[in-house]
């Protein structure tokens, strides 16, 4: 239990963005109340929190960026007219922790938010030879900006193209699914503004069951498109702390179809360099020995 | 919705969780379009067709609730003999005098009527409508009898229900579909689903913003949704109603004590000066004595009590003659015409770029550069205080920096989290706002500001009778820390209002017209009932009944729906179970239920005012519109607006396109400024041949002075941009990414290109309509991070006769690849295109 169920004064309006439970209609739009109808947050140690992105409710309002980058502290990513929809930021990196698409097709506009998925297999936590990478208590991936040395491995190994170091000052820079305000007993700052609650913050499990009802509603309508991408932990990176509701193919959000850890198979890599070092070394021996 | 107000939209996902079916109907396929069930794409400015239709639809097919319609509005209501309707002269109204462009109102009245009403509620004079008392006429319900002659069987040819019939009869899906681009189809899935979704177990509800009201029938636009929804009983019912969405926080606060030249606080009409010598002479001549405006003197006598306190007696009329006085039109546009023609020497530009946001920005910024002094109260400094060194005109050679003699105060201003007070939202709610900090460096306070500049005003002032107005003013609120700032809670309680006793008043059921009650705004009496704060509470929703009372406070009397007797039957009891909300109880012998009810609580469902009865007491038990005369809700309006009883479909001003319903191309009665500053592209013209719409996104807040200067807001949307469609885009040779050049007779601005599908051509009368979006937020200059031309230079200053507001939401325009033209160059393109 951090932060003692700190009480959150912004959400007496009675609604929450916090959603810890749903009613049978599948609505979700509950949160927990205490014995003066003033909701908090509780989040507790040694449990998995994570994301989940219902882009089917998601309005566009870019609300997330910008309270990432207001409590974050992230600097602009520029001022550029990509003319690409409504879409001016491009894409996740060091300035952009959150970033909207919109997608344009005959008919619909489709929007989502994108962030760190926080993988079960995060590779960019397994190349980081510096530790500034590291697994938190709340089993989220965090980068810590004193111990990072910008030495950049971490880029390539992210199979989402995630992580990114900064121009100005060389370090690895990505969301932190707000570790300062977990610490605090606070969601973070991107579910918090959400007005729709289209990105939802709670402990991974309960986010699995709620966005797996959501699904099945969905399909329940006729929105036989709808799918949930990154909940799966048979997936190539063991399933993501940040999944998606997604209402067409992952490449049209400009998620990779079939992600996969980048580091799945060093240690198999590893053995073959080891076994090719031993060979080498094997050899190497022989020869000394002949020609003694 | 989503669009422009991202934080409410999220109800209406709610909404559409439990399975409310939801249409957007705009020119714009916007973020709300793609969040709705339903996008229909109309052409700006043909909404009353597509309002007319359904109108005509629902009376047609006997669809309206006729148990509702029958008690609740004037349908049975009948009209004068002398009243001829726009089907008897081919787009005008009876009265109207074409030399004046105005109407003479007395034949629209209710049968007997005609007679009995003052000049003021004729406009015929000119005079009330120079001073737009539609505006306060329309909230008073001004010049009908509390009993005019009727015929419950509907039949008779003059009674408004006929009238109304005949009137829409030639709205037709077809003429929705010549007119607006809507197809048969996409009409009747419309039509089907707002029927179906009324009555006794259902209601729906519109949702409206400024793409309804910036119109030259702006007035008409809101006043055929009102017909709609009174013929389907959704007016005074949880889940109906017309929603208003204002286009900034507490807009709907600054209507209520207003920032409007004609109203005193509470809707009451400012006084003018030719027509009304004293306070009696006045509250005889301003609107009826029936309904609860019958009231006014105890409203009005408060209110001058609350502002003169002891030196306000019965001996001197309360200082009535302490007012200011109207002289004619002193609106925003007319202002600005003052002001280049050299009338206006001062102005006071408070929390608004008009250089940026208003129409025609040259004419703004001609006008700015031929004043005396400007004083500019801002969070940054908008172009509006910066223009006499980065205007386009001093690119032009329009206008040169050492030739401007305006003297420029600009003043900084503290945000909404560095001071408190109160927001009113558009469903009237007032919410308490906390100061989270203090404002920095020299930032203060609107309210600081007035406060201190009275005080220093008030200290120069010396024994001529002509300052006794604001010497004798109450002028003594607490103050507090180290700026000395005044207490809001002490104007908050003003504003209640108190008795004799000195208490704070709880119900403006007990402001009385002897001058022992004081109330700042009679509407807000009760928001400091009890000596407490009620705009403060914040009990959750959870916590409380699904209405939510205890919530901040609403006006009036905490009321959440208005008029909302009509949620009963005639008997009092609820339409239906599944949509109770008041009704009567008989056996404690008042109205209870889950709202505050909107009327006399004792009053029985059978009551019939007697003889002579006046103010409340002469409305009916069944009368649930009690603001108006005869406590109905108006169909047809008797009087009270300038340009007609009944909305009628006129092309804007600046139209590609021929009105086909009637003889008349645009509102007759719209005005004009028909200057050199500002003029006006012809209707139907060549050189003009597409249809473009002001809007906003997101990302940016209105002129942009709270947004442009904000890196985060900035990146999101750097830079202006035109939407056009793929089509538009081949023909004139525009790329997506690239520039285009938007051209009119005010003006040329540059803009990068976003070409969409979301733009659709639209078939109307047979050719295609292209449609060009511009969201206006870019400025010139102002400190802002992003910069770009004013999109708002674009367009004309025409306004609606009612409420003067001006036309941004159609115009014409032509379309040019590539980037304007400098200097002098940009004026002869300009002039090519006038004249060409």
């Amino acid at each position: 239990m951090v932060g003692n169920g700190r009480q959150d004064k912004q959400f007496g309006t009675g609604r929450m963005a916090c959603s810890h439970a749903q009613d049978d209609t599948g609505t979700l739009t509950f949160g927990l109340l205490d014995e003066e109808g003033v909701a908090y947050v509780e989040i507790e140690r040694g449990r998995r929190y994570a994301f989940f992105t219902d882009s089917s409710i998601c309005i566009g309002c870019k609300a997330c960026e910008v309270a990432c980058k207001e409590w974050n502290g992230v600097p602009d990513d520029g001022f550029v007219f990509r003319a690409t929809s409504y879409d001016n930021t491009g894409h996740l990196g060091s300035d952009t922790w959150r970033h909207v698409a919109f997608i344009e097709q005959d008919g619909r506009w489709l929007m989502s938010s994108d962030v760190c998925k926080h993988c079960t297999h995060a590779a960019c936590l397994d190349v980081c030879p510096t530790g500034a990478l590291f697994r938190t208590e709340f089993d989220t991936v965090v980068v810590q900006p004193d111990i990072c040395n910008g030495c950049g491995y971490c880029v390539p190994a992210c199979p989402f193209g995630v992580i990114e170091r900064r121009e100005s000052d060389g370090r690895a820079w990505k969301c932190t699914m707000c570790y300062d305000r977990l610490r605090g007993g606070m969601e973070p700052a991107c579910a918090k503004a959400c007005p729709t609650d289209s990105i939802q913050f709670g402990p991974l499990d309960e986010l699995r069951e709620r966005a797996q009802a959501r699904l099945d509603r969905l399909h329940a309508d006729g929105v036989e498109e709808a799918r949930l991408y990154g909940e799966s932990p048979d997936d190539g990176v063991g399933g993501t702390g940040a999944f998606f509701l997604l209402l067409d193919d992952p490449e049209v959000y400009g998620l990779p179809p079939d992600p996969v850890v980048t580091t799945r198979d060093l240690p198999q890599m590893w053995r073959w360099a080891g076994g090719a070092a031993l060979t080498l070394v094997g050899a190497a021996m022989a020869s000394f020995l002949r020609r003694r | 919705m989503a669009e422009c107000h991202p934080v409410g939209f999220q109800w209406v996902m709610e909404a559409r969780l439990r399975g409310v079916k939801v249409f957007h109907i705009d020119p714009r396929f916007s973020r709300t379009s793609a969040a709705v069930d339903r996008y229909l794409p109309i052409r700006a400015g043909s909404d009353i067709v597509l309002l007319g239709a359904l109108i005509n639809y629902v009376l047609s097919n006997e669809l309206y609730f006729r148990e509702y319609v029958l008690a609740y509005t004037n349908a049975a209501t009948l009209v004068s003999e002398r009243f001829r309707d726009t089907e008897d002269l081919d787009g005008l109204f009876s009265g109207f005098d074409p030399g004046t462009r105005r109407y003479d109102t007395g034949s629209w009245a209710y049968e007997g009527d005609e007679d009995a009403r003052t000049d003021e509620m004729r406009e015929g004079s000119g005079v009330h409508a120079e001073a737009a008392g539609s505006d306060s006429y329309g909230a008073r319900g001004a010049g009908a009898s509390a009993r005019p002659p009727t015929d419950p069987t509907l039949r008779h040819p003059r009674c408004v229900f006929q009238i109304l019939k005949r009137h829409f009869a030639r709205y037709t899906p077809e003429m929705v579909q010549e007119l607006c681009g809507i197809s048969p189809e996409e009409f009747a899935e419309l039509a089907e689903a707002i029927t179906a979704n009324s009555g006794r177990e259902r209601t729906t509800a519109w949702v409206y913003s400024v793409g309804w009201t910036q119109h030259s029938v702006g007035v008409q636009y809101i006043r055929a949704a009102s017909i709609l929804q009174l013929l389907l009983g959704n007016i005074g019912r949880p889940g109906g109603g017309i929603l208003a969405l204002r286009g900034h926080a507490s807009i709907q606060g600054s209507t209520d004590i207003p920032t409007l030249f004609n109203l005193l606080p509470g809707y009451i009409a400012m006084p003018h000066a030719h027509r009304h010598d004293d306070l009696a002479d006045y509250l005889r001549r301003e609107g009826g004595d029936t309904g609860y405006w019958g009231n006014r003197r105890a409203y009005l006598v408060s209110l001058l009590k609350a502002w003169w306190g002891d030196a306000a007696t019965e001996d001197n009329d309360f200082c009535f003659d302490y007012l200011p006085r109207l002289t004619g039109d002193h609106g925003h546009y007319t202002t600005v015409m003052g002001q280049i023609d050299g009338t206006v020497k001062g102005y006071f530009v408070v929390g608004e770029n008009p250089a940026v946001g208003s129409s025609n920005g040259k004419a703004q910024r001609l006008g700015l550069a031929n004043l005396d002094w400007l004083v500019v109260r801002d969070l940054t400094v908008v172009e509006t205080a910066s223009f006499w060194k980065d205007a386009p005109e001093l690119e032009t050679g329009e206008l040169r920096t050492q030739d401007i003699a305006t003297e420029v105060f600009f003043l900084p201003a503290a945000s909404h989290v560095e001071k408190e007070g109160t927001f009113t939202n558009t469903q009237r709610l007032l919410q308490w706002r906390e100061k989270a900090l203090e404002p920095p460096g020299e930032c203060r306070s609107d309210l600081w500001f007035y406060y201190h500049l009275g005080k220093l005003i008030r200290q120069r002032l010396g024994d001529d009778e002509v300052d006794r107005p604001a010497k004798e003013l109450t002028w003594d609120y607490p103050e507090h820390g180290e700026i000395r700032e005044p207490s809001a809670e002490a104007v908050l309680r003003e504003i209640n209002g108190t008795g004799p006793d000195g208490r704070a008043l709880s119900s403006y059921q007990e402001l009385r017209p002897d001058g022992s009650t004081t109330c700042g705004c009679w509407i807000y009496c009760g928001v400091y009932a009890d000596e407490v704060n009620q705009a403060a509470r914040r009990r959750p929703g959870s916590a409380q009944s699904w209405v939510a009372p205890e919530w901040g406070w609403a006006w009036p009397a905490n009321r959440r729906t208005l008029y909302n007797r009509a949620s009963a039957d005639p008997e009092g009891r609820p339409w239906s179970e599944r949509k109770a909300y008041v009704w009567w109880d008989a056996e404690k012998g008042e109205w209870t239920g889950h709202d505050v009810p909107d009327f006399d609580k004792h009053k029985a469902p059978g009551y019939e005012p007697p003889e002579g009865a006046r103010a409340e007491g002469a409305l009916a038990g069944t009368d649930p519109f009690i603001m108006q005369s005869d406590g109905k809700g108006w169909l047809y309006v008797p009087s009270g607006l300038a340009d007609g009883p009944l909305p009628t479909h006129y092309e804007p001003h600046e139209s590609p396109v021929l009105n086909t319903l009637y003889g008349r191309q645009a509102n007759p009665a719209r005005r004009l400024y028909d200057r050199p500053e500002n003029p006006y592209n012809p209707p139907g013209s060549a050189q003009f041949p597409y249809v473009f719409t002001t809007s906003r996104v997101t990302e940016h807040h209105t002129a942009g002075g709270m947004s442009r200067t904000l890196p985060y807001l900035s990146e999101l949307q750097p830079a202006p941009f035109c939407e056009v469609s793929p089509r538009l885009a081949a023909e004139v040779g525009l790329v997506n990414g690239g520039w285009a050049t938007i051209v009119t007779s005010r003006a040329a601005a540059e803009m990068r290109v976003l070409v969409t599908d979301r733009v659709r051509p639209l078939r109307v009368q047979g050719q295609l309509i292209e449609q060009v979006v511009i969201p206006y937020h870019w400025g010139y200059g102002g400190g802002g991070v992003v910069t770009g031309d004013v999109a708002n230079d674009l367009l004309a200053i025409v306004l609606d006769p009612n409420v003067y507001i001006q036309e941004s939401k159609a115009g014409t325009c032509a379309v040019l690849p590539g980037r304007r033209p400098r200097g002098r160059a940009l004026l002869d393109l300009i002039e090519e295109y006038r004249h060409g």
